[in-house]
């Protein structure tokens, strides 16, 4: 009963259920989760309205929505671009339920069309290049935010007045407050430009072969990482602390922490699954929907790093107006932020039996 | 914490329990700051005119003149005073800001609260609606829509960002409304056939006021952000003077490169310290409300 936290439960002797043994009664838990099925509907659901949306968005804007969303083009463009663009979006003579159907026909099979800046690459091919950079990057960066943030808020409400409660705390929460991008000027300003440490562009150096084997090509990419990592994490940190450490006090003041005490349990034991274990859980909710402002967040620091991911790619589609491109990353956008909500509430029942 | 907080009152008079409310957010020290710190934006906002007479898109000097006496911020890539730009961009940051977060939470209580005491079938159809707009909405429908506005100015901000920032206020709003619901004062109104918007409006909202003000305070604090950013990768329009088109000719003027660090980092700071008091403010209401996560 009292092996430390920490070790690997796996290897303790018997008595209590193995690690593993948990582990598959989670899963079993996600499959069999009423819960977790009403919430995958609902992410249908989302990612429906989300496409519908990306469908009715252009056609509710003043005017003639086709001589608004191509004028600009004609002339341009291609006739030919032109049409298979219109066509794509569902621009078609006809009525606007047939429109519609023509246009959820191309999502469902992920044709997305041309793109209008890079004519005729297709927009999946412009999107899957950049979606590979801004997936590592915000799924590294919402972790690591979430970890670190959520472990100094335990700390912070376990040692309530120490030195991370009354100092880092109000830092972490001030940094908070600054919009994600001015961290990131501020990052390529100082450590870039001035300090010259840091690269300030690119997600590699551009010299070097592109070969994910070759430790030299993952040493640059880990190398260009560091510093739109580092601006994210340090803005996302706070609110993961403060969140936790509420929650924490919260949780502190319940019977069973009295009890554990008074049981003589150690104070890593009662800290961690006791009192962290619990106040976790509305964190753990939080960081689905945590993982769209990340994102946000990261189309702006991208945009900043020229980091070659969607938000760089969706700057220069702004930029070139290119529509298509900009609603296929929006649409890619979404659908990750809703995988992410679903991955979230599948570690939230492994963790809270309440909710199997 | 400090007997500010009158508990004594009963539950359905809280108009009157304002003065008192106004006097335990003034003894909170985080929300003083707060206050503080906007107040004083809001006085450069308004005496603009006076704090600076010249117009702010006029060129005057050379470009990229370093801060002086003359041009206390230096000058922009267009020979522009980066000071006057400050004091006249603080008016177009705010108003964006304050007037969106007033929509933004007038939406959010008519679909928070009408979903929370309605019920049923209109609250399982809001939820659903409020549940979408909080996964699919944020910043990428947001440039998916600005992008297709030409130049949108400071109103049209308010009008998308509006559209789409209500969900998570109404999320808030209908949960602690289902709280109330059931409570004994709003079973009496019920029961002595207060019409509905009586009810919301006197007995439920009231009862929620610090909410209602945090929720406020979110929504203001979105908005400001989102308008930075979209202005600063060009969605605005930029010929107007806010604190993002300064940030978004800075970077277009390749400011970092050239080191002109008075073009970005005085309307970053602004932003980032309008944010920290709003933050502030909302972390005092917070302890206020919940006095155990004050100093013990």
């Amino acid at each position: 009963m009292t092996t430390a936290v920490g070790k690997h439960p796996a290897t303790k002797p018997d008595g209590d259920p193995s690690l593993l043994t948990k582990l598959l009664d989670g899963i079993y838990a996600i499959f069999k989760s009423r819960f977790l099925r009403r919430r995958f509907v609902f992410y249908l659901v989302a990612a429906f309205a989300a496409i519908t949306l990306n469908f009715i968005i252009p056609r509710l804007m003043p005017g003639d929505p086709v001589q608004l969303l191509f004028a600009r083009f004609q002339g341009l463009l291609d006739p030919r671009a032109f049409e298979a663009i219109k066509e794509q979006f569902g621009f078609v003579q006809g009525p606007l339920f047939e429109q519609y159907l023509l246009y959820l026909r191309s999502i469902v099979t992920l044709d997305f069309g041309p793109s209008i800046m890079g004519f005729p690459i297709p927009v999946s091919q412009v999107i899957a290049s950049s979606l590979r950079w801004t997936l590592i990057l915000a799924g590294i960066a919402s972790v690591m935010s979430f970890l670190v943030g959520t472990f100094l808020g335990v700390l912070a409400a376990w040692r309530r007045g120490g030195r991370i409660d009354t100092i880092l705390l109000p830092i972490a929460s001030v940094v908070g407050a600054f919009p994600y991008f001015f961290v990131a000027l501020l990052a390529v300003y100082i450590l870039g430009f001035q300090l010259d440490i840091f690269p300030t562009s690119h997600a590699y150096d551009t010299a070097i072969r592109q070969d994910w084997s070759s430790p030299e090509f993952l040493w640059s990419v880990v190398y260009h990482m560091i510093l739109p990592l580092f601006t994210i994490v340090i803005t996302g940190t706070g609110g993961w602390m403060l969140g936790m450490r509420n929650n924490m006090i919260g949780v502190l003041s319940q019977d069973y922490i009295v009890m554990a005490e008074a049981k003589g349990l150690s104070d890593r034991r009662i800290m961690l699954l006791y009192a962290a274990r619990n106040a976790v859980l509305p964190s753990l909710t939080a960081f689905g929907m945590s993982f769209g402002f990340v994102i946000a967040g990261l189309l702006l620091t991208e945009i900043v790093f020229s980091y070659p991911g969607m938000g760089y790619t969706f700057l220069l589609a702004v930029n070139a107006r290119d529509y298509p491109v900009m609603q296929g990353i929006y649409l890619m956008i979404t659908v990750t932020v809703l995988l992410a909500n679903f991955i979230a509430d599948m570690s939230y029942v492994l963790l809270d039996p309440r909710a199997r | 914490m400090d007997g500010a907080m009158p508990h004594k009152t009963p539950m359905h008079r809280t108009w009157l329990r304002l003065p008192g409310w106004l006097r335990s957010i003034l003894n909170n020290r985080k929300a003083l700051a707060g206050i503080l710190i906007l107040t004083f934006f809001f006085i450069v906002a308004l005496l603009a005119p006076w704090l600076s007479p010249t117009a702010p898109q006029r060129m005057l000097g050379r470009p990229h003149d370093p801060p002086s006496e003359k041009y206390l911020l230096g000058t922009t890539r267009q020979g522009q005073d980066v000071s006057a730009q400050m004091v006249y961009g603080a008016g177009g940051s705010l108003r964006v800001g304050f007037l969106t977060g007033t929509i933004v939470i007038a939406i959010a209580i008519a679909i928070g609260v009408t979903a929370g005491y309605v019920g049923g079938v209109t609250d399982e159809v809001l939820s659903l609606i409020t549940n979408i707009f909080l996964t699919v909405g944020g910043l990428p429908l947001i440039i998916v829509v600005a992008a297709l506005i030409e130049k949108p100015g400071p109103d049209t901000i308010i009008l998308v960002l509006s559209i789409t920032g209500w969900a998570w206020g109404a999320r808030v709003l209908r949960s602690q409304t289902l709280a109330l619901r059931n409570s004994e004062f709003v079973e009496a109104a019920r029961v002595s056939g207060e019409p509905l918007w009586r009810i919301i409006a006197v007995e439920i909202l009231p009862n929620m006021t610090s909410l209602v003000v945090s929720a406020w305070i979110g929504a203001v604090l979105y908005a400001i952000l989102a308008q930075a950013a979209l202005e600063f990768i060009g969605l605005g329009d930029p010929n107007s003077v806010t604190w993002g088109t300064i940030l978004y000719w800075a970077q277009n003027n390749q400011a970092l490169l050239t080191g002109a660090w008075w073009t970005f980092i005085p309307p970053g700071l602004a932003i980032s310290a309008v944010g920290l008091a709003l933050i502030l403010i909302n972390y005092g209401i917070d302890e206020i409300t919940n006095p155990r996560l004050a100093k013990s």
